[in-house]
């Protein structure tokens, strides 16, 4: 019989990793390591806040209820869900496939699905931050007052919302490389925050600007916020969640499409 | 002997350039395989298909008898990657973790700090460290799942001669425990200090497989350096003298009959002095394989 035992004979172990525990493991580490870059975290953060400040508390009306701070939070509630999936995701995917860390990811054994899955967790957590944080402005500083169940759809909404933005932010991320992908970006979320009506009224704007605003998933998701804070707004807000799950699924599809082709 | 892994009449074509062209490949457990070749020889397409990030167009590639695309057969395998960056604002300890959590049966966290001497560096932020410290961290993630095969490219680049020599010592000791190492690199002198086995790719095939030494051997050039009076055009006409060339006060010449030419130049020149004698090396054989494979 033969005593010496090969490394190769050597069966594949019965002990498994969960993907779920390896999921959690990279979801936290991701968080961490964004949250430490304060080129990410601080803007994707404070934005949305500095914006709500100014535009509802300090240059809002004075004594108007609460009205311009619940609108307001419904605007910058969609506003903030954007950067951390496109900044989030975009960015750091287009860095990280420059420099060979996708590379090396690719060689590990992560199963399929945990390298993104963990992006869209640390996305989804920064979204909720935001949300809190502009929940918390409004209901205090702003005396916004709603029912309970509103708020909690509202936070429902950032955390489900961040998703389609993640998708788009996927995309850019497989189309553009290294830090080009922040000023590709950047020409997708300034037009996008500025022509959905979330920093200006789609009234105020030129008709043509009105006619296309419909293409941004933000517009959409605004359209969702106001609804949910009880403002007016347009159309049918089922069918705007459609919309703008159809829009992140195509994103999606056409990033997966990529990223199989990139070597 | 049971291969860890295995590459069989690979090929592999982008565009018009035939990365590999037939390449025969086998990295026995318990011993260390260098690859060897020049840039764009195929090296980097090998690993590739080896790590389960490409595939080849015709020919096999296994990783303990599966295909590198599954993750079971890569559970099995530790990786180094010469460009990789990993992410600047996670500590060590923190890319630790989370390699370790990768594998089924990761080896003890305090074990591989150790292993790979970067105990001290267990708090810093990776992007604040060394390209030294960095090289050594990036080592000790690819220990992490206790692997039964080493992939390591290019490791000791950037390493003080201290770190090399603990990097080595390492490598040495896995390798004694079973493990079985593909390593790649451009200091010969880390092939000749570690590989037990070397083969040579030129131009997408392996043309040699051997022994470092079985290898060195197709080299016949050896060195000669000395100071003498002796001028370079009289010394390049003698028989069995290859190339002449003179650096200051030095000729060096370098030829397949040593002992002949070392005779020869005492006999003119008796006033001769800091007399080198070199043998030849893995780089000579290496550049006299290329050079009559090219041909």
């Amino acid at each position: 019989m033969n005593a010496v035992l090969n490394v190769a004979d050597v069966s594949v172990p019965a002990k498994r990793v969960s993907a779920l525990s390896i999921l959690l493991v990279e979801s936290r580490m991701e968080f961490m390591r964004m949250l430490r870059a304060p080129a990410f975290s601080v803007p994707v953060i404070s934005f949305p806040v500095m914006f709500y400040v100014l535009f509802a508390l300090v240059m809002g009306p004075p004594n108007a209820s609460g009205g311009v701070a619940r609108h307001m939070l419904a605007s910058f509630s969609a506003f903030g869900v954007m950067a951390p999936g496109l900044f989030g995701l975009g960015v750091s995917l287009a860095i990280e496939r420059e420099r060979g860390l996708l590379e090396l990811k690719r060689a590990l054994p992560i199963p399929a699905g945990v390298y993104l899955g963990a992006k869209l967790v640390m996305a989804s957590l920064f979204a909720a931050i935001v949300s809190v944080v502009l929940m918390i402005l409004a209901a205090t500083a702003g005396h916004v007052v709603m029912e309970v169940l509103q708020w909690c759809k509202l936070f429902v909404l950032a955390l489900l919302g961040v998703l389609p933005f993640c998708s788009l932010g996927l995309l850019i991320g497989t189309l553009v490389k290294g830090q080009a992908a922040a000023a590709a970006v950047n020409l997708v979320y300034m037009p996008m925050s500025f022509l959905s009506g979330m920093m200006i009224p789609l009234q105020a704007m030129p008709h043509v600007l009105t006619q296309v605003a419909p293409i941004w998933p933000s517009y959409h998701l605004l359209q969702i916020a106001l609804h949910v804070v009880g403002d007016p707004h347009t159309g049918n807000p089922a069918l705007h969640a459609v919309t703008v799950t159809l829009e992140g699924v195509a994103f999606f599809a056409w990033a997966q499409r990529r990223l199989s082709k990139l070597r | 002997m049971n291969a860890a892994a295995r590459v069989v009449d690979a090929t592999k074509r982008f565009g018009s350039t035939q990365a590999l062209d037939g390449l025969n490949l086998e990295i026995a457990a318990g011993r260390v395989t260098a690859l060897l070749g020049s840039n764009g020889a195929g090296k980097t397409t090998t690993i590739s298909m080896l790590l389960g990030l490409t595939s080849p167009d015709s020919g096999q590639v296994e990783l303990f008898g599966r295909s590198p695309h599954e993750v079971t057969a890569r559970q099995r395998m530790g990786v180094m990657l010469q460009s990789a960056v990993l992410p600047e604002t996670l500590r060590v300890g923190e890319l630790l973790t989370l390699t370790r959590a990768y594998y089924p049966r990761p080896a003890p966290f305090d074990q591989i700090a150790q292993t790979a001497g970067i105990t001290d560096l267990l708090h810093r932020l990776y992007g604040r460290l060394s390209g030294g410290q960095q090289r050594r961290v990036q080592f000790a993630l690819s220990l992490c799942g206790n692997p039964d095969l080493l992939c390591l490219d290019e490791p000791t680049v950037g390493l003080d001669t201290e770190s090399r020599a603990s990097v080595w010592q390492a490598i040495r000791s896995r390798v004694s425990d079973g493990c079985a190492v593909l390593l790649t690199t451009h200091y010969l002198e880390e092939a000749e200090a570690l590989a037990d086995r070397v083969a040579v790719i030129v131009r997408g095939r392996v043309v040699m497989t051997g022994t470092v030494d079985e290898v060195r051997a197709l080299s016949t050039a050896g060195r000669i350096r000395c100071i003498t009076t002796l001028s370079t055009e009289a010394v390049a006409k003698w028989q069995g003298v290859d190339t002449v060339t003179r650096a200051g006060e030095y000729l060096q010449l370098e030829t397949a009959v040593t002992e002949k030419i070392v005779q020869r130049l005492f006999q003119a020149d008796p006033s001769l002095s800091a007399l080198e004698v070199r043998r030849g090396g893995l780089a000579e054989a290496l550049s006299r394989i290329s050079a009559e494979e090219l041909q």
